[in-house]
């Protein structure tokens, strides 16, 4: 039975910002590279959508925080090295503009065994949605439209105790420092 | 300060700001609304906004230090 990594034992990681493309193939066997004990991978891809909330989308562009991102995602992998025995992650995201059907991220994990590989490549992608500084602006017949947080990605980082506090923003006129739920901090 | 998403259309980059010792990002949100009709709309408090204080999510309540890199954006959309 293993149990998640010691605190202080940094997991292997490899985390990309990128606008080219990636290969799932190639990036799955360095993280699989010369670890035997790794007994399961598992992994998520995302891609860009033709439609979204109800509009064509005939592409769309990724904006995000330089610095801040990796130091984001570099959390998140701690995050989920804490709660799950893990021996790998890789997290590929590009940023720039994208084309319907073109891959956006990448979260691969590796472990002894597949539960903690399942359970920590959705863990990784719901707290990369709601926690990571990515914005996807899509280009539709009626322009440009910056897309919304969705509550929905919220209520799954909130399956694994976290509170996002992304998309249900502060109410009209509330200030975020009252502490609701808008203002909750980054677990980080 | 720094801005991204549609902030960043609206106000720019960012800007440089001073402030008074012990002022929190609420203080500073409520000066730079104060300083033009654009930082108002943008920065309205019925926007739902995210801040980050030297690159890491933060409340409103979080003060910034001498030097400090803050910004404002939208909730994040990534993935």
């Amino acid at each position: 039975m293993e149990t998640p990594r010691e605190a202080g034992a940094r997991l292997p990681r490899t985390v990309r910002i990128q606008t080219a493309d990636f290969d799932l193939g190639a990036e799955v066997a360095v993280l699989r590279a010369g670890d035997h004990g790794i007994g399961a991978v598992a992994s998520f891809i995302g891609t860009v959508r033709d439609r979204n909330d109800g509009a064509a989308v005939a592409g769309m562009t990724l904006e995000h925080y330089p610095g801040m991102t990796e130091k984001a995602i570099d959390a998140m992998v701690d995050a989920a090295a804490a709660r799950f025995p893990l021996l790998g992650v890789t997290v590929v995201h590009r940023v720039g503009p994208l084309a319907p059907g073109d891959q956006v991220v990448l979260v691969a994990v590796a472990s002894a065994h597949r539960g903690a590989a399942f359970q920590a490549c959705e863990f990784l992608m719901d707290y990369l949605k709601t926690q990571a500084p990515f914005w996807k602006k899509e280009q539709t017949p009626q322009g440009g439209r910056w897309v919304d947080a969705r509550v929905s990605d919220d209520a799954a980082l909130a399956r694994w105790g976290i509170a996002a506090g992304n998309a249900d923003g502060p109410a009209a006129g509330e200030p975020a420092a009252d502490g609701g739920p808008g203002a909750s901090s980054a677990p980080v | 300060m720094r801005y991204f998403a549609a902030l960043r259309e609206a106000l720019g980059d960012g800007e440089e700001v001073e402030l008074p010792e012990g002022s929190d990002l609420a203080a500073l949100r409520d000066r730079l609304i104060a300083s033009s009709p654009r930082h108002a709309e943008a920065l309205a408090r019925g926007r739902a906004l995210r801040c980050a204080l030297d690159q890491v999510l933060v409340r409103e309540s979080a003060q910034p230090g001498d030097g400090a890199e803050v910004a404002f954006f939208p909730p994040v959309t990534g993935g």
